[in-house]
């Protein structure tokens, strides 16, 4: 669906409140309750509710067809024990955590930094074929994305295999996840580039100038200056591509998952157990241990921006 | 055309603050009252309670001749020209100043005729089709006066309108102002932080501090006869020297010198009272030779004021500042005398900062 | 200027030294530039050329130039109706979004609600937690218990609720960015709150309005999952759906077909992008798409 999000500077959570501009309009509280209830309730029914309904359903046999889908029955935790145990789960689990980190946090983060702190100092076509080529990744359709994919790693005929004279080798059999993952860079590391570029533009120059004064060294200038400035962003960065990627259903359109399962992360396995599978109650569970992780991760994030705040 | 009653008028902020505290005010018909204080003392608070864009707490105020404490704002007969006169950016000039007829439903060529017309008399000729962004402060300024007088308001409030204007443009502004309200003869309430543009404007002026009343008063009297010490020190463009000083014999003993007391307040006075007296730097001469009534004073600084120079003198062990005119101008550690001007000095009482007499 | 020989030698000898480190970084910088523009470049060169191609494989070369497949993807009756299918969705979505989105950041801007900015915040969180795949079974449970399967309300919908957050959250940081003595005069001269939304803030607040409206649309353009799992006629699907059926399902691929198809469907959203983009910066990249 969509992973959207505005960039929040970190630590918003907690800055300083500005005075807010009273009731200028003379709106009054029960107009102003009117305005915004029809967009409140839409938000209550179709994101609240199902956030909440999912703790429902996971206690329950619920199935798509059958007898359970009439009159699905409580079964307590079953569901969650049964999940718990099972060993697909913790593999789909494993895998999230391999192509979260390998594409995501190291992937995104790395090449969009080391994209937007390359092109800073160039102008001219080469900065804008690049940078233009890393957005258009970025603002594709998936569907189209990823037949892209499907056509640059095809085992008989594709670009890959022409250009490194490979030709039949398999990438999407023979390393499913390296696929996925190099997929997910692609498509995503256009975020971090456009943040990083930003959040560079932002820093001082008269204190990189200083540390150039001193003689400070490329890397040095990097660690002792850019770092600390862009702190807020890294971390902004960091969280963001870290829910998408946790909930990323796209790369089920280049591998559907397989083979063998070899790439169900966790966003792939829900779907197949609930909707192919036909389990609902399970596949609610699931999702409720999705939601739980992200909800640990996004206040593992509000930690750190309030900590940094304090500081 | 109506005048404005304030009584007992009381704005309080969500956490207490009072921005306007008890405030009993009366604003004659066709008058050009200014509010006047410090920064933060409550003038925008009140300017906006008589608007209707902040609720009155408690109190009750009536403009013309109904009680509107509770009205809408749209329906007081005010108009408002706003500190950063709030022109509608999307909107040309002629559209600005139309505005509040198209909010009445008048037509739109009788309204576009209406407000040419009122442009014209702003000298505003010329500027009707330009965005408010490509005009300059004093123009802005004038459209958004434009804007306010187009439906023939009953009350007219200004907030600080001249106060983004520079400092040559703010005294045409100023004139311009004074003459606009004569023709029209609106009532006019306007606020102000600079006290020379109160005096030079205004009919009467309300002095305030922390959300209270201080004086309300014509210019002279509230340069002449201030309230207490809080007034005298505020208004003037040098303001009033004050010094702590005590009641010894029907005479004033201020430091190691001794003056008479002020002029009728010899029977309100208690021996050994503590007092303030005060006296406007322009009502004290600067001597070289011993006169009846001098004080000796040693020159510490000299500062050039154009046509007068301002000197701080220091008389034992206080320090008072003496208008000079130009050609008397001593140099510092020059020594000699001061001659207060009797008829203008004025006593404070020390606890209650109240004037005495 | 004269220098002594004494003084030069060393003095060159060190900028030398530079030059040598300089070029020789400049050079490396170069090829590693190259190498993911390289990697960024293949499959996006692929999606250009190939629909000019007479006879396009999944290879890149250079095409065979032609635009006939263009007049053969009109022929198909799925393809153009699932462009349709996508404006529907994507306008009606910021019909919805925008029009609710605008009210309620307006009142929220100009009304004191106790912890509206945690609350605000929460949601933009959730949005982004619940709307992934978290979410989809209860989601599509609910719009089959409302009747909505197979509907275009019930995608309408869902697409709402998962972009309101973010919509409200952007809008409402435009209204608050409008000076309060607007609305002030306007309605010193007897203007309703209605009246002064339409006449003052909704004026000046048009770039973020202009700018949500097409964020909305280019969101909902690329989004597969909410479609694929509420709709089930192939009528009614949209691009990103079809797409993804025309590689799967077909038993041998048509890639005459399915690269024009790529390309159309992608064209606007590209364009609409980097117009955007050009226009308003960074401020905004951030939402624009995930
Ligand atoms: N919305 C508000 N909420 C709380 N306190 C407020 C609010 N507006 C003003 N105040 C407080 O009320 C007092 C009076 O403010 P006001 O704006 O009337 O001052 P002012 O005399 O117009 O000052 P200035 O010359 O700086 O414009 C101040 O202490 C201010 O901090
Ligand atoms: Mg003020």
């Amino acid at each position: 669906m969509t992973s959207s999000t505005v960039t929040p500077p970190a630590g918003r959570v907690t800055a300083p409140r500005r005075r807010r501009a009273d009731d200028v309009a003379g709106l009054g509280k029960a107009r102003a309750g009117l305005f915004v209830a029809p967009a409140l309730i839409i938000i209550g029914i179709f994101l609240l509710f199902p956030a909440v309904w999912t703790v429902w359903l996971g206690m329950t046999d619920y199935r798509l067809t059958g007898l359970q889908a009439a009159s699905p029955e409580f079964v307590g935790l079953e569901n969650y024990t049964e999940a718990l145990t099972d060993p697909a789960f913790w593999n789909s689990l494993w895998l999230t955590l391999i192509f979260v980190v390998a594409s995501g946090i190291v992937g995104q983060t790395l090449i969009g930094f080391g994209l937007a702190w390359s092109v800073r100092n160039i102008t001219g076509w080469v900065k804008a074929l690049i940078e233009g080529l890393v957005l258009a990744a970025w603002v594709i359709p998936a569907s189209v994305a990823s037949f892209l994919w499907l056509a640059l790693l095809d085992r008989r005929t594709g670009t890959v295999n022409a250009l490194l004279g490979t030709e039949g080798a398999a990438w999407l059999i023979d390393h499913p996840m390296e696929a996925i993952i190099l997929f997910n860079i692609w498509v995503g590391t256009a975020f971090s580039m456009q943040l990083f570029s930003s959040a560079l533009s932002a820093v001082p120059p008269s204190q990189i100038e200083s540390a150039k004064m001193v003689g400070a060294s490329g890397w040095q200038q990097l660690r002792d200056v850019i770092v600390p400035n862009i702190k807020g962003h890294i971390l902004t960065n960091t969280l963001l591509i870290t829910l998408w990627t946790f909930n990323t259903f796209t790369p089920y359109l280049v591998t559907a998952g397989g083979p063998n399962g070899k790439t169900e992360i966790l966003s792939v396995y829900i779907y197949e157990t609930a909707i192919p599978g036909g389990q609902l109650g399970l596949g609610a569970a699931i999702s409720l241990i999705m939601l739980l992780i992200n909800l640990v991760i996004a206040l593992g994030y509000v930690r750190v921006a309030q900590g940094r705040r304090k500081r | 055309m109506a005048g404005i009653t304030a009584t007992q008028l009381v704005k309080e902020y969500p956490g207490g603050v009072r921005g306007v505290d008890e405030v009993d005010v009366e604003i004659r018909d066709g008058e050009f009252f200014a509010l006047l204080g410090p920064s933060g003392c409550g003038k925008t608070t009140l300017l906006r309670s008589i608007a209707g864009l902040e609720a009155i707490t408690s109190g009750s105020l009536v403009i013309g001749d109904r009680d509107v404490t509770n009205a809408e704002p749209g329906v007081r007969g005010v108009a408002m020209v706003f500190q950063d006169y709030a022109l509608f950016p999307h909107m040309d000039v002629g559209d600005n100043i139309a505005y509040p007829l198209r909010i009445k439903r008048v037509k739109r060529d009788e309204r576009r005729g209406t407000a040419a017309k009122v442009a014209d008399g702003l000298s505003l000729q010329g500027l009707i089709e330009r965005r408010p962004g490509q005009l300059s402060g004093g123009q802005q300024q004038r459209v958004a006066l434009a804007r306010a007088v187009a439906t023939r308001p009953d009350v007219l409030l200004l907030d600080e309108p001249l106060s983004n204007l520079d400092a040559r443009l703010r005294l045409e502004a100023r004139t311009f102002l004074k003459e606009l309200q004569r023709d029209l003869g609106v009532t006019t309430v306007f606020v102000t932080h600079d006290q020379a543009e109160a005096l030079a404007l205004a009919d009467r002026i309300a002095v305030m501090r922390a959300g209270k009343l201080q004086q309300i008063g014509t210019p002279r009297e509230v340069f002449q006869r201030p309230n207490n010490t809080f007034v005298a020190g505020f208004i003037g463009s040098n303001p009033m020297n004050l010094l702590p000083a005590q009641v010894r014999e029907s005479r004033l003993a201020v430091g190691d010198a001794t003056v008479s007391l002020p002029p009728g307040t010899e029977q309100l006075v208690r021996e050994g009272q503590d007092v303030v007296w005060g006296i406007r730097p322009e009502y004290v001469r600067w001597v070289t030779a011993e006169e009846a009534g001098a004080i000796p004073a040693e020159v510490s600084v000299v500062e050039n004021l154009g046509a007068s120079v301002l000197i701080v003198v220091n008389a034992g062990d206080r320090k008072l500042q003496v208008a000079v005119p130009e050609d008397q101008e001593p140099a510092p550690g020059d020594r000699g005398w001061i001659v207060p001007q009797l008829s203008k000095t004025l006593l404070f009482d020390a606890e209650t900062t109240e004037r005495i007499g | 200027m004269t220098a002594t020989p004494a003084k030069t030698g060393p003095v060159t000898s060190v900028a030398r030294n530079r030059t040598v480190r300089q070029y020789v970084a400049r050079v490396l910088f170069a090829v590693l530039m190259t190498l993911v523009g390289v990697l960024f470049a293949l499959p996006m060169v692929w999606l250009v050329l190939a629909p000019f191609d007479a006879t396009p494989t999944l290879s890149l070369e250079w095409p065979d130039w032609t635009l006939d497949n263009f007049a053969r993807l009109a022929e198909n009756p799925y393809a153009l109706r699932s462009i349709g299918n996508s404006l529907i969705l994507g306008v009606g979505t910021m019909v919805i979004v925008v029009g609710l989105g605008a009210l309620a950041a307006y009142a929220m801007s100009r009304i004191r609600i106790p912890g509206r900015d945690g609350i605000l915040y929460a949601l933009l969180l959730l949005s982004s937690i619940v709307t992934g795949t978290a979410a989809m079974v209860p989601t599509f449970q609910i719009i089959t218990q409302l009747g909505l399967i197979n509907n275009y309300v019930g995608v309408l919908l869902v697409l709402a609720g998962g972009i309101l957050p973010t919509v409200i959250f952007i809008l409402k940081d435009f209204m608050d960015s409008i000076p309060k003595s607007y609305e002030e005069s306007a309605r010193l001269y007897g203007a309703g709150p209605f009246r002064i939304l339409r006449d003052v803030v909704a004026p000046i607040a048009r770039p973020g309005l202009a700018f949500i409206s097409i964020w909305t649309i280019v969101q909902v353009w690329g989004n597969f999952l909410v479609p694929f799992i509420l709709l089930r006629s192939p009528d009614l699907q949209p691009a990103a759906v079809l797409m993804y059926t025309f590689y799967t399902e077909s038993g041998q691929a048509d890639l005459r077909l399915i690269s024009t198809f790529a390309l159309l469907f992608s064209a606007p959203v590209l364009i609409i992008y980097f117009v955007v983009n050009r226009r308003y910066g960074f401020r905004f990249h951030g939402g624009i798409k995930s």
